[in-house]
């Protein structure tokens, strides 16, 4: 049997293309004086790790990280579900236009919107606070569009049925719509939670009390503090990249079981 | 399409078990809406469209450190012409989408053609396209920024055998932008790779049979079958990627970490100079008014480009 070229060369571009993020993970384990060498440790240590979570306060910016993406991922899925619901199922004046002026904020993001941003927020009292990070952060076109998608897919006998038992609108959303949406929630939550765990700019701009730094901040941060220290820069960025690869690696699961499911429907 | 079908016919004979009084069915159903809506129209007005329109009026105003407003009409748009770090940025941005959008392009495509079809460990292999970027884009700012360390980063020592383990890719002002587009296509690819995997699903097999059976080969059956169908994904992937390296996170996380827009501005990008602007030095008006130019580019650039390829159908003739 012929072996074939080019699943063999899609291996090894795989592998180059995860060689700069196992580089990293593996100098972050090499004694300060080891990083620069090539290859492995000459002795494995978790003392960088150790350092970065016990001498700086990066489990304070993971807690503060996980406050964040956890609630905006959840406000922002129910929020979006319940738009969602509405224009895909319902019969209301100007359903057009609400639809239309939603999606055309997809074009605008943050970068654009930067500077205006910051001063609402400011008006609204939101500098440096907790809401400041989560509340504007909710707000996304992307989702909503996704699920009215996926709504517009689900067979109306099934809301009939409820309708008939006299269910009111709200109940048909949360105990029709909602359960069926499941899979689609599951690999929205996957994207929101590393899209806020991420994010740089928006907390960047909103927040100056070290106490509300979030880990992305406090990473970046390490930068100037820790000029050439690349151990210790480099164990802060593998605990920063930690949860959202074992995110993606869970969320990825949950992916394919939503596909295998309806595709056996 | 905002179109959906309408609702069937309701049963002649329905038991309406909470008939609420004075009210129609049709009222309720368009309150229940409004209801449904609400949080999410508001938080949009609030945080998206109401900043839009204020940036347009700020625009025309210098604000001071403290928060004052004084009006100086077309003042901020006129200090634009004369501002040459501006002018450098613009072109910043022009050269890095000129660069990153077909090479992201080529190199996402060629990675969904060789995933398209199963091989072993092809999960695998998908998933490491993907995975830089799940990682943040601070970390992979600091990432490249180690492997490229001048002459002790992992990059030097491998080039040092080729005689280029003194070059600085991100000190040299005219290799850094080059730089930022090769990261960002890196961290990029796997999401491209996966928008034409699906584009990909589309493409019927059968056509493809039908094209070898007749004798295509290889080439002919990308060029005259898979190659037309996917224009619709070609067409979402150019302007998703164009928005994007103008106006996207990858515009400001990465180079504020790699380079802070250095050395010497080659690598300031017009979201960072306005990020500067507008929080370095305080000129919050100025700044405004560089976003309403930012958007009205965005605009004629989304424009042309629906215009060009009317909405990316490419009608054929």
């Amino acid at each position: 049997m012929k072996i074939r070229f080019f699943p063999i060369l899609a291996h090894v571009l795989a592998i180059i293309a995860v060689a700069p993020l196992l580089w990293i993970l593996i100098s972050a384990l090499k004694p300060a004086e080891d990083v620069f060498n090539f290859g492995w440790p000459s002795t494995w240590t978790l003392d960088n790790l150790q350092y970065v979570l016990l001498k700086i306060p990066m489990p304070r910016f993971m807690v503060n990280s996980a406050i964040v993406a956890v609630t905006v991922t959840v406000v922002a899925l129910f929020f979006h579900s319940m738009a969602a619901y509405a224009l895909a199922r319902l019969r209301f004046p100007g359903r057009g236009i609400i639809f239309s002026g939603i999606m055309s904020t997809l074009l605008v993001s943050l970068p654009v919107i930067l500077v205006p941003l910051f001063l609402v927020a400011k008006q609204l009292g939101l500098l440096d606070s907790y809401a400041g990070l989560i509340v504007p952060s909710i707000f996304h076109a992307f989702g909503i569009f996704l699920l009215r998608q996926y709504y517009l897919n689900i067979p109306r006998e099934l809301e009939e049925a409820a309708d008939l038992d006299g269910c009111g609108y709200w109940r048909r959303y949360w105990s029709v719509i909602l359960p069926l949406s499941r899979p689609v929630l599951a690999s929205l939550s996957v994207l929101f939670f590393l899209a806020n765990w991420n994010a740089f700019l928006w907390p960047l701009t909103i927040t100056r009390n070290p106490d509300l730094r979030v880990i992305q901040l406090g990473v970046s941060g390490m930068q100037g503090q820790y000029a050439s220290a690349w151990n210790l820069i480099l164990a802060a960025a593998v605990i920063a990249a930690i949860p959202t690869v074992v995110v993606f690696v869970a969320g990825q699961r949950r992916l394919v079981d939503a596909m295998k499911t309806t595709g056996l429907k | 399409m905002v179109t959906t079908t309408a609702p069937p016919a309701k049963p002649m004979a329905r038991v309406r078990a909470k008939p609420k009084a004075g009210m129609t069915r049709k009222r309720r159903e368009a309150l229940a809406a409004y209801a449904f809506l609400a949080p999410d129209t508001i938080g949009l007005l609030i945080f998206v469209a109401i900043p839009m329109v204020l940036a347009f009026g700020v625009a025309f105003f210098k604000v001071d450190g403290f928060g004052n407003y004084s009006y100086v009409g077309l003042a901020n748009y006129k200090l634009m012409a004369g501002d040459d770090q501006l002018w450098a940025s613009l072109r910043v941005t022009a050269t890095y989408v000129v660069a990153f959008v077909p090479i992201a392009f080529v190199v996402s495509f060629a990675l969904a053609m060789l995933v398209r079809n199963h091989f072993k460990g092809i999960s695998w292999v998908r998933s490491a396209f993907f995975l830089p970027n799940v990682v943040s884009l601070v970390v992979v700012g600091l990432i490249w920024q180690f492997l490229l360390v001048d002459k002790r980063g992992a990059l030097s020592k491998l080039l040092a055998p080729l005689g280029l383990g003194d070059v600085s890719f991100l000190g040299t002002p005219s290799l850094a932008l080059g730089t930022y587009v090769v990261i960002s296509v890196w961290f990029l690819m796997g999401y491209q790779m996966l928008v034409f995997l699906a584009g990909l699903k589309d493409v019927p097999k059968e056509l493809e049979d039908a094209a070898q059976i007749d004798g295509a080969g290889s080439w002919q059956r990308f060029r005259y079958v898979i190659w037309p169908l996917l224009r619709p994904t070609s067409f979402f992937v150019v302007v998703n990627s164009t928005i994007g390296a103008v106006t996207g996170l990858q515009a400001f996380d990465l180079v504020f970490v790699l380079t802070k827009g250095g050395p010497a501005r080659a690598t300031s990008t017009v979201v960072l100079y306005i990020y500067e602007q507008a929080f370095t030095f305080n000129n919050m008006g100025y700044a405004a008014a560089l976003t309403t130019m930012v958007v009205a580019i965005l605009v004629v650039c989304t424009g042309l480009m629906f215009g060009f390829t009317r909405g990316g159908r490419f009608d054929e003739d």
